[in-house]
């Protein structure tokens, strides 16, 4: 209850300097950036304010070790100190720098574990999402909302929107309602993927065999962007993810018109990006051993 | 190196083969470190070659000039595979392991001296065979992990990982066998009066390290076989279709690959202790703590490699268990950062080029350790897994912290082994420009892992274009600092001042400074006696 209480202050806070800002959420990276990509789940809210602490701790062990190594060069160069001591013992001080430390990691670990355990899982999840992902592009299936699927797949640079940004947009984008629990459950079809928004504090394998479960709340609308985020091949730079959080009343109305839009259509898988890409497949193909079992794609 | 006979020495083995002979049939610990020492420099040529390459690439967004986007998947696996199998591996435990194990315990040779030849020589085949596959259908594309199923045979069809995998098996092999003779010559071989407690820390990081090794490589080269018959022969260890499991490839590399971080800068920390002291003119503060801060470090090593694998899937409790697991090995760790600020304090230093490597060390793997505890924390891992944070985080602790002992060392000990002495103001200045290079360099990366920059990618979104730039500039600055290396090793050898048998002066007490420089072909002939040595109270 406290911690609720706690993350919605600072959510009106939040909210409250974003709205005089600007209006719905614009996320992904910003030039020159240096931290993180704004927060739209109370994961990430969690993960940055942790990452604070951990920060402040970290910053403090190398100012102190800079510290005494400016000290050591000032006092005990060899003509400031040309007798050399023969110290090489104390054991006062080998027990302080021992049990030192394992406190520090005491105060680490508490929150640590905190931040662990409520992210696993979702508590109560309203609905889910399914995530697939393939080379090189997602399948999102919405078995709750009418259960369709559709594919999502890189915008080439050529054809890119005006404002567009290169290498994040996609032709078919993801859209969830806001304030709603969701549970993700993602897998793949070929090779190890790994589907992350960093605004949602989401990253997860997408592994061929498994299903992994992972969740988030958004509290804000707007526009987020993610790209895969494990070595898949070939294309690995090139399969975005955008999702766009909206209203629950016009999640509904999307996912009525998108029940209708992708009933029964199975959209070819495409392959994006360039061309060497094409003609290195078809180049592995022929090279491809006999003997070698073959999975069914 | 001459073969002139030294004190001791009747000359009754002195007659060495010579020419290509020498080096291709030998069986001389010096010779064989000098091989290592060699392959290394070249290795690291070529395994620079491609980060540069990486670097020019991602200066800019878009593409510049890798239109082949498995070329650059490419680049990024051999550069990884190159650095840490054929520079800091056979630079460290090969190089200087062969060289100063012997000379620092007493004794006049390795215990197998033909198996040395051998480790050398696989390793030598192992880094053809890795060249060899960079050539083939589009090279390994699968990053330093191999993780199946994108190293399968459906998506990697070529032999190139196939040669990979023999190349990575014959290094093991060489490692393995480097590791018996390391373990038994420390063992068996030291001069009377050294025990294990008087046992230079260079020694006891050898030591360790070759314990890991031995334990660490036979699980990796589980692994790679039953990699190479699911490619090869049907079977299906790391395919759901047929019952196996992806992740459990991925358990078994971990189980390998952690320990691997410590088998390369264990060694680091055994040099770095010796050039701290020998700079300090002061014994090592808190050598014991010292000798078993880097056992437990070994040990604990092997308890903690799923912390790699944070977003499998595996349930909460398995992860909270790998966070505190990890969390643990700040601990020594931190009682070795700060045994060496304590060997320093109260010295009277000088700050040769060596010291100035070794304090860069420090300040280096304390800043890249730190960033290693914000990893080791599941819950914020999830942020920064798979990032340019954790591309920051590793190469300060590996490629910058360990290569700076590797040229600290070199200078430390080139003296000692060539018999000539490199130029302190070329050395102080090859150092600044290195120690900027590289800051500049992967300091900026920690900003682009923070934004959400993804690693492993030829392209990156627009927003990630001004730290990227900054890095390649970085990068530019540490290559001009490498070939600045290349050409002191190169003058040093061929026009450096003679080195006295000892130019460090009273800081420099382990055995390998009592024997001329350049260290004669046999040494410690008649075994030194050791009993006199300042015991570790």
């Amino acid at each position: 209850m406290n911690r609720c209480r706690w993350m919605l202050t600072s959510l009106l806070f939040i909210s409250a300097w974003l709205a005089a800002s600007a209006g719905a959420l614009a996320a992904g990276p910003k030039p020159w950036q240096m931290n993180f990509q704004e927060a739209a789940t109370p994961v990430m809210e969690d993960i940055i304010s942790f990452h604070n602490l951990l920060l402040v701790i970290e910053i403090l062990i190398v100012l102190f070790v800079l510290g005494l190594m400016l000290v050591i060069i000032i006092k005990f160069n060899s003509k400031a100190n040309p007798v050399p001591s023969k110290t090489t013992h104390n054991t006062l001080l080998e027990v302080v720098w021992t049990v030192v430390p394992i406190a520090i990691l005491m105060v680490i670990a508490v929150p640590s574990m905190k931040l662990l355990f409520f992210m696993d899982k979702a508590k109560n999840p309203e609905m889910t999402l399914k995530i697939t992902g393939h080379q090189w592009f997602w399948t999102y299936q919405y078995p709750d909302n009418g259960d369709f699927e559709f594919d999502s797949n890189i915008v080439d640079e050529e054809d890119l929107p005006k404002g567009g940004k290169r290498l994040l947009e996609v032709d078919e984008r993801v859209v969830l309602p806001v304030n709603t629990e969701i549970r993700l459950l993602m897998t793949s079809d070929d090779v190890i993927h790994n589907w992350a928004v960093p605004s949602f504090g989401v990253k997860m394998d997408t592994v061929p065999g498994r299903t992994n479960e992972s969740w988030i709340k958004v509290t804000k609308t707007g526009t987020f962007y993610g790209q895969c985020s494990e070595l898949c091949g070939v294309n690995h730079g090139f399969m975005p993810i955008r999702v766009d959080v909206v209203t629950k009343a016009e999640f509904a109305k999307w996912a009525a018109a998108a029940k209708v839009k992708y009933a029964g259509i199975q959209t070819p898988p495409k392959t994006a990006a360039s061309a060497t890409a094409k003609a290195i497949k078809v180049a592995q193909a022929a090279a491809r051993m006999p003997g070698a079992h073959v999975l069914k794609r | 190196m001459s073969d002139t006979a030294h004190a001791g020495t009747d000359g009754g083995h002195d007659h060495s083969p010579t020419g290509w002979r020498r080096w291709a049939y030998s069986t001389n610990h010096k010779d064989i470190g000098t091989l290592y020492l060699a392959i290394a420099v070249i290795a690291a040529v070529v395994g620079g070659a491609m980060s540069a390459m990486i670097r020019l690439e991602l200066t800019q967004p878009g593409i510049q000039f890798i239109e082949d986007f498995q070329f650059y998947n490419m680049l990024v696996t051999a550069h990884g595979f190159v650095m840490v199998f054929f520079v800091v591996m056979p630079a460290l435990i090969g190089g200087f392991g062969n060289w100063f194990v012997p000379l620092m315990i007493g004794t006049p040779d390795m215990a197998f001296p033909r198996m040395n030849n051998v480790s050398f020589w696989l390793l030598a085949a192992a880094l053809v065979l890795l060249v060899a596959s960079t050539f083939i259908a589009g090279g390994v594309g699968t990053g330093w992990t191999v993780y199946p199923p994108l190293s399968n045979a459906d998506f990697h069809p070529g032999m190139a990982v196939d040669f990979g995998i023999l190349s990575l098996h014959l290094a093991g092999a060489s490692s393995i066998l480097g590791a018996i003779n390391l373990i038994t010559t420390i063992l068996n071989m030291r001069a009377p009066g050294m025990t294990l407690h008087r046992m230079p820390l260079f020694v006891w990081a050898m030591l360790i390290t070759a314990f890991l090794l031995l334990m660490a490589i036979p699980v990796l080269a589980g692994a790679l076989t039953m990699l190479l018959t699911d490619r090869n022969f049907g079977t299906a260890f790391f395919s759901p279709e047929g019952g196996g499991d992806p992740i459990f490839w991925q358990h078994l590399f971990w189980f390998f690959g952690h320990p691997e971080v410590y088998i390369m800068v264990i060694p680091a920390f055994g040099v770095i202790s010796h050039i701290i002291s020998t700079f300090s003119k002061k014994p090592i503060f808190g050598y014991l703590g010292m000798a078993y801060a880097m056992s437990a470090i070994g040990f604990v090593g092997f308890i903690v490699w799923a912390h790699h694998m944070y977003t499998v899937g595996f349930n909460v409790e398995t992860r909270s268990y790998f966070v505190i697991a990890t969390m643990v090995i700040a601990v020594p760790t931190g009682v070795k950062i700060f045994s060496w600020l304590a060997t320093m304090w109260g010295g009277s230093i000088d700050f040769k080029t060596p010291m100035l490597y070794a304090m860069g060390f420090i300040f280096l793997f304390v800043a890249g350790g730190v960033t290693g505890i914000t990893l080791a924390n599941a819950g914020v891992d999830q942020a920064f897994h798979d990032t340019y944070f954790v591309v920051a985080h590793f190469h300060y602790v590996l490629s910058v912290a360990t290569v700076f002992a590797i040229y600290g060392g070199i200078y430390y000990w080139l003296g000692k082994m060539s018999g000539r002495q490199y130029s302190e103001v070329q050395g102080r200045w090859q150092f600044w420009i290195t120690f900027i290079g590289v800051n500049v360099l992967f300091f900026p990366q920690h900003f682009l892992g923070m934004a959400g920059m993804p690693r492993r990618i030829p392209d990156y979104p627009d927003a990630y274009a001004g730290w990227n730039m900054v890095s390649s500039i970085g990068g530019l600055i540490t290559m001009l600092g490498a070939f600045m290396f290349l050409w002191i090793l190169y003058r040093t050898l061929t026009a450096g001042a003679p080195a006295e048998d000892n130019p460090w002066g009273e800081g420099a007490t382990t055995l390998e400074w009592t024997v001329p420089s350049p260290a004669p072909f046999h040494t410690h002939e008649v075994l030194p006696d050791t009993s006199d040595l300042q015991a570790a109270e």
